[in-house]
């Protein structure tokens, strides 16, 4: 079923928009001829240092030249792509986190590009893959950063206070509490209901699907089992107090990370990058484990955050956009370059045992095999299925997880709620959604 | 914001009454003691603290190295801001120093057509009876109460049928009309002019333009002074117009600029110094501004005492 997801989203958005979405699909295809002469291709990316990136391409390819405008991640970026495109100005290329690729594709806002990029799909690990294919045959962007989780512990702290690496989700609470016991100030980690991206992943991880379609209806799957014993699991070490409920990337969680307050954090692949603003004192002192597992001895994660590189219906040179976009993700001179220039994690799976990222990053001398271990973790990336609103679950889940979280009285109802307004906005939109 | 308390300021000066801070005497027993004037006093200074906070906050931590930022006491200034200073000027080969010429350009300019507008129209409504002023009046009104923000998406569509999105003109096409600018042009000609004024004027043989240029502006001026101000500062602010319009990041102004340094994606630190030091600066040419304009405030105060 190549297009069926194409197709059912387009079919809600025509409802939607009426003849915006048509008019669309008719110009589609008229870009074949325009290879002759030099294409210029706007590229819209919020990734530091893109443009160096950019310029190795644009030295070599004076017919294709690409032009970066740089622009602010997040939600915000979304919507004004979505509006771009609805008035046929959208740019040639977009930098987009994967969550936000279904809400990006049901607004007709990326092109397939499957013809264009044959063979490219080994280059990434299944799970990454199917993220920007939704496991059809249609390829909507390239991938190109990844965010596998990790867990992230001050190697001299838990040495200081006897406490040993969770393997396990289990020994996770153990150890919290230990350490509790031990010294009553100090928190293992928080759980911060800012972060909804890092519930998504510990949910991924743990084998959540929350947005699944059959035929023509989706699935919200956002209380399904896999995310209850996730969320149970969190709001019992809340409630009892075990660990902290504070949210993460605030003045004062730089100051309880710097200060060793906080003994772990569980994050992604990226954490140095953040560690080294957010604690700079600590340098040297952190060390990276695989993310504890649900049953011992299982090797699998989630992820949180990364991104991917979409061509737009809207270009007329899909072809030299696809080109880019490959040479981008897949090259190695290029991935190495997004690696010097813009820190990122590669998606490509070569790249991740490549001499870009032969040295481990520089907050982490202490573990100069950091890449070689990230590598191995990231294979084990559990597959993410997102739906056409993350957005709305992701605000919905700040909002109620922030209160249950304050108020320290397990997540149970949240869960809850947060399920049915994603179901509320799904329906809204003019999906249809299973009971 | 104290600019446009002056009209009803300056009425007021009129009215023979209590001049601010003299007790009001009563004929027996001593004045009232001053402590009544305590609770007030106090009010006021809460509500600096409340304003001078964060602009300190922000005066401390842009003298921050990134590794103080959030480790030292928060009001203790650290010694960092010239290398701060560099790095914002190096970021992107300056491109800080782009974004806040483009604010410049487009809150100066956008500021001064927008006042032109305002006082052409406001006079116009103010001198001129004409059917359907009312009406067009109580449309301008009804704009007072429409956020702009509301509108950006609209404005977006339409200036992407005119094939102008993300150019200089987008984002200074849509702020020239100000609903509020008119209002107040007109307030503020309806006070100054007097139409004794611009009937001697057509007596003398001048032509309606040339009584507005040479008689009505110059008396208009302490009050089209307060609308340049005012449309500069919320232009100056604007984040969501250029933010829609725009894709080119050469193109935007300051506030769209520093939001793409603080959203760099999950895994990038965000470049707070950089930001910190960046908003500060941005308050700079604000401040300059108020000070340079104080004395026409004075003015405004002063002319309205004198007219009868």
């Amino acid at each position: 079923m190549p297009h069926t997801m194409r197709r059912r989203l387009a079919a809600a958005t025509a409802v939607l928009l009426g003849a915006t979405a048509l008019t669309a699909c008719g110009s589609s295809d008229s870009d074949d001829k325009a290879a002759s002469g030099p294409v210029s291709l706007t590229y819209w990316a919020w990734a530091p240092g893109m443009d160096k990136v950019v310029a190795l391409w644009n030295a070599e390819h004076p017919d294709i030249k690409v032009t970066v405008q740089k622009q602010a991640s997040g939600d915000d970026l979304v919507t004004k792509i979505i509006t771009a495109t609805k008035a046929h100005k959208a740019p040639d290329l977009v930098q987009a986190e994967y969550q936000a690729l279904p809400t990006l594709v049901s607004n007709d806002a990326l092109a397939d590009i499957a013809p264009d990029v044959a063979g490219v799909k080994d280059r990434f690990a299944p799970g990454i893959w199917q993220q920007t294919t939704f496991g059809g045959e249609a390829v909507y962007a390239l991938p190109q950063d990844s965010g596998p989780l990790m867990f992230f512990y001050r190697q001299d702290l838990f040495k200081q206070y006897g406490l040993s690496v969770p393997t396990t989700w289990e020994e996770f609470a153990t150890t919290a509490r230990d350490l509790r016991k031990k010294a009553p100030d100090k928190s293992l980690t928080t759980f911060s209901a800012n972060d909804s991206g890092l519930f998504a992943g510990l949910s991924q991880q743990a084998g959540a699907r929350w947005w699944t379609f059959e035929g023509d209806t989706w699935k919200v799957g956002i209380d399904d089992a896999a995310t209850r014993k996730v969320t149970d699991f969190w709001g019992g070490l809340v409630g009892e107090g075990a660990i902290d409920n504070q949210p993460m990337y605030t003045p004062a969680w730089n100051k309880a990370l710097n200060s060793g307050e906080q003994l772990a954090w569980v994050s992604a692949v990226w954490a140095p990058g953040v560690l080294t603003t957010a604690a700079p004192d600590t340098r040297g002192k952190w060390a990276m484990a695989p993310l504890p597992q649900w049953t011992k001895g299982a090797s699998s994660t989630g992820s949180w955050g990364g991104s991917s590189t979409a061509v737009t219906t809207d270009s007329k040179h899909r072809k030299a956009a696809a080109q880019f976009a490959t040479w981008l993700n897949t090259d190695p001179v290029a991935l190495a370059a997004l690696v010097k220039e813009s820190g990122i994690y590669p998606a490509a799976t070569a790249a991740q045992t490549s001499g870009a990222l032969a040295e481990a990053p520089a907050f982490f001398p202490n573990q100069p095999d950091f890449y070689t271990r990230a590598a191995e973790i990231a294979k084990t990336t559990a597959p993410a299925a997102w739906g056409p609103n993350v957005n709305v679950a992701y605000t919905a889940f700040k909002d109620e997880f922030g209160k249950a979280a304050k108020a320290r009285s397990g997540f149970g109802t949240a869960l809850t709620t947060v399920r049915s307004a994603t179901v509320a906005d799904l329906e809204k939109q003019g999906f249809e959604v299973a009971k | 914001m104290t600019g446009l308390a002056s009209p009803p300021l300056s009425r007021a000066a009129n009215v023979p009454g209590p001049a601010a801070g003299a007790t009001p005497g009563t004929p027996q027993g001593p004045p009232r003691p001053r402590r009544a004037a305590l609770l007030p006093t106090a009010a006021l200074v809460l509500g600096a603290v409340y304003c001078l906070l964060p602009v300190a906050w922000v005066l401390v931590a842009a003298t921050k190295s990134g590794a103080d930022l959030f480790s030292t006491f928060t009001f203790l200034p650290g010694d960092g801001f010239s290398d701060n200073l560099g790095d914002l000027g190096a970021y992107r080969d300056g491109i800080y120093w782009r974004w806040m010429g483009n604010s410049l350009f487009y809150a100066g300019l956008g500021a001064v057509l927008s006042t032109a507008v305002s006082a052409l129209a406001g006079y116009g409504l103010a001198v001129y009876r004409f059917r359907g002023r009312e009406a067009f009046f109580n449309v301008m009104l009804a704009g007072v109460l429409m956020p702009p923000v509301v509108l950006a998406i609209p404005q977006y569509l339409l200036m992407a049928q005119a094939d102008m999105t993300d150019t200089y003109a987008s984002v200074l096409l849509p702020l020239i009309l100000s609903p509020y600018g008119v209002y107040l042009g007109r307030v503020y000609a309806e006070a100054a002019v007097p139409m004794e004024l611009v009937e001697a004027g057509r007596m003398d043989g001048a032509g309606e333009w040339r009584i507005f240029l040479r008689i009505a502006a110059p008396m208009m001026s302490p009050g089209l002074v307060t609308i340049f101000l005012f449309q500069f500062v919320a232009i100056w602010n604007n984040f969501l117009l250029p933010f829609i319009m725009l894709g080119d990041d050469e193109k935007f102004p300051m506030t769209v600029g520093l939001f793409t340094l603080l959203k760099q994606g999950a895994g990038q630190p965000a470049l707070y110094t950089l930001v910190i030091t960046g908003a500060l600066l941005a308050v700079l040419p604000l401040i300059a501004l108020f000070l340079l304009i104080q004395r026409f405030w004075s003015l405004d105060l002063l002319s309205g005492a004198v007219k009868s």
